[in-house]
């Protein structure tokens, strides 16, 4: 049975959290803000109303506590979903992520698991004050026992945040919030069976003269890039990674195999982003195919700035056909 | 009310002096037979001979590091022999007593110590988690499961142990705040040993620990940690109340850290000897044996058979550690995830091959 709609991205997770409520009544949503209100982006909204108190919980403000407990009702056997209102907002819960969230299962040598999700609001672009664009994705995809994925659209945001929670692994969710309001098509009646599995990354474009990756708020900027590039004759592939930690190589080299270049994008400073450790493998991994050196388009060496400089500091369809048009350069 | 000052005592929660003499409190009555003092007496003894031997392990090079118990056997077998069968326990990495009273055996206890795992028990089986090494961490999930607990509708509670320094840290402050307003049931058992490494209380604290508990909403008792019938007896009340949905209690047992903080660290340096003195005179094992043997219902030859097991115990652990085999080198990469992800795939593959470069080049020399 089908029953498509379109949607936007905050409202495909919404109706996945709805679906995750219905299906297992271990799932719980914590967070601040996410009851009464539905949280600050409204993905939340009215989960409460349908669901309770008990399984729907405004906590209070502070984010290593949320994280933490939801260590608890894990080890008690339940699925936390925790919301962090902003990215920058995470730092507090660092220490019971990095520490506790991501090892429990190594240290427990297996015999304990904590399929914990948390869910990120991530990324710049929606004029907002400092701590509240930021994009902390690497710190997360360098812990080990951490799966990390970002969505892009409202399709994938309906079925990755229901994959996530189904998964025994703790997961960190990045959310475009730049993309909130974005629309897709979503069908909402149908199951999990036909999704892409959630560690696979996915050709969002093909093309064939370079391989252009990105995840989160940047996939559509890429998209928009590529079809810029096929007006000067050439050829995009677009790559939608969607996880970060664990990354799926095998899609990667099989369209820069194809491609023969190979540009990464993110918000993320480029020094020592997810870009840096993509290139590192795919130049070991496809040397003798690549034409040109893997090239990065990602936010400067410098913390986040002032949202008038915004527009500056986030890669744009411009920056990222600059780099696309030097790879061809070499 | 008697406030104190946080390392001057006000009142504390007393059932047996550290003379041996049994004392009544209105709040806190306690029926134990002389049997149940005797098994007390065991388990205190013991756990103080597996203490002592893991220190000389570590000293011979079999352990990495201990962190050793000496001085708070009342307060661990105190609170831990309150546990009913279904409570949970979240542990620090001193909690060798608490571990003995939710039968796990002494030597799963050295894996973390001896470095060949992180955990050596399974906390589903025993109802007591994997010691916590970052302090404070574990009080936010113990007030998580017991969260849980709530949403199971069932009559369990959960004891949370912890140290005088972790009350400063943000978690328990945090866990606080979610066991006040959720309710939830949840004892915080504070092991008050007055030195958190080199830095005493006063860094710490003003105020006496337990009277933090008021500013968050919830009781806050001060029991003599060195009393093993108090601990018992205040532990059994608050988690009574916990798992009839009365909520949290802090407990602090007041008491005193008798050996290193680790066997890496040197107390001379920051200590004075006549504070040891002084804190021998209120041992916890030295006045239940007094108690027994002023209650003269004890058999001539018990003390003897205690020691005498203490010493099996002993010999045993000893060589369980001496003989206990390192993990292959393969096990780095075990339960990292669900499943094996292909890059972790991929660094077992490279690494076996590179241990298996070496097998072939002794094989050929």
């Amino acid at each position: 049975m089908s029953d498509t709609a379109k949607m936007t991205l905050s409202r495909a997770l919404n109706a996945g959290l709805r679906k995750a409520l219905e299906n297992d009544p271990k799932v719980l949503i914590m967070g601040e803000d996410v009851g009464k209100l539905g949280g600050v982006f409204r993905v939340t909204d009215g989960l409460q109303k349908d669901f309770g108190e008990h399984r729907v919980v405004d906590t209070p403000l502070a984010e290593s506590g949320i994280v933490g407990t939801a260590i608890g009702l894990a080890l008690r056997g339940y699925r936390p979903v925790c919301e962090i209102q902003f990215d920058g907002f995470v730092y507090p819960a660092f220490d019971q992520i990095v520490s506790q969230l991501a090892k429990m299962r190594y240290r427990s040598r297996g015999k304990l698991s904590l399929p914990v999700t948390i869910r990120i609001p991530c990324g710049g672009g929606i004029g907002a004050v400092e701590h509240h664009s930021e994009s902390p994705e690497v710190l997360f995809a360098h812990t080990a026992g951490l799966r990390v994925v970002a969505c892009a659209g409202a399709a994938d945001a309906f079925a990755m945040i229901q994959q996530s929670i189904s998964c025994d692994d703790p997961v960190i969710f990045f959310e475009p919030k730049r993309r909130y309001w974005d629309k897709g098509d979503v069908d909402v009646a149908d199951g999990l069976a036909s999704a892409l599995p959630l560690d696979r990354a996915k050709v969002a474009l093909e093309g064939s003269d370079v391989t252009l990756l990105s995840y989160g708020p940047l996939v559509r900027t890429s998209i928009e890039a590529a079809m810029a590039a096929k007006e000067d004759g050439r050829s995009v592939e677009v790559l939608d990674l969607r996880s970060l930690s664990p990354l799926d190589m095998e899609t990667i080299t099989a369209s820069v195999r194809k491609t023969g270049r190979c540009v990464v994008a993110h918000e993320a400073p480029a020094y020592a982003g997810m870009g840096a450790e993509i290139a590192a493998r795919v130049t070991e991994q496809c040397f003798y195919n690549l034409e040109a050196p893997v090239l990065r388009v990602g936010g400067f060496a410098t913390p986040y700035p002032p949202s008038r400089l915004e527009d500056h500091y986030l890669p744009d369809l411009d920056r990222i056909l600059d780099a696309v048009d030097r790879t061809f350069g070499w | 009310m008697d406030t104190g000052t946080a390392a001057a005592p006000p009142e504390l929660i007393q059932l047996l002096t550290p003379e041996g003499e049994r004392t009544d409190h209105p709040d806190y009555p306690l029926e134990l037979s002389t049997e149940d003092i005797k098994d007390l007496y065991r388990d205190l003894v013991l756990v103080r001979r597996i203490d002592t031997e893991a220190i000389a392990l570590q000293r011979q090079g079999e352990l990495g590091i201990w962190a050793s118990l000496l001085g708070q056997e009342a307060a661990q077998i105190g609170s831990g022999r309150a546990l009913g069968p279904n409570d949970m326990a979240f542990p620090t990495y001193r909690e060798h007593g608490v571990a003995w009273c939710r039968g796990i055996d002494p030597v799963q206890l050295l894996e973390l110590y001896r470095g060949v795992s992180h955990g050596g028990w399974n906390p589903k089986d025993h109802r007591f988690h994997l010691y916590t090494i970052v302090i404070g961490s574990q009080t936010l999930h113990a007030t998580g499961y017991a969260m849980g607990i709530q949403r199971d509708g069932t009559e369990e509670a959960v004891i949370v142990y912890f140290g005088d320094g972790a009350t400063s840290q943000g978690d328990v402050n945090e866990a606080f705040v979610w066991a006040s307003v959720f309710n939830t049931p949840t004892v915080f058992f504070c092991q008050n040993n007055q030195w958190a490494i080199s830095e005493p209380l006063e860094r710490q604290s003003r105020i006496p620990l337990y009277q933090r508990a008021l500013g968050f909403g919830f009781p806050g008792i001060r029991v003599d940690g060195n009393d093993v019938l108090a601990c018992y007896a205040v532990t059994k009340k608050a988690m009574r109340a916990a798992r009839e949905g009365q909520g949290p209690t802090l407990i602090e047992a007041f008491t005193y850290r008798m050996g290193a903080h680790t066997t890496t660290d040197d107390p001379t340096r920051y200590r004075l000897a006549s504070d040891l003195e002084a804190w021998k005179l209120k041992d916890p094992i030295e006045r239940v044996r007094s108690y027994l043997v002023r209650n003269g219902q004890v058999a001539a030859d018990f003390f003897a058979a205690i020691d005498e097991e203490a010493a099996k115990v002993g010999a045993s652990f000893r060589e369980a550690c001496r003989t206990m085999p390192d993990p292959p080198p393969l096990a780095i990469f075990d339960h990292v995830y669900t499943e094996e992800t292909p890059i972790i795939r991929e660094e077992r593959d490279q690494f076996a091959a590179y241990l298996d470069s070496f097998v072939d080049e002794e094989a050929t020399r």
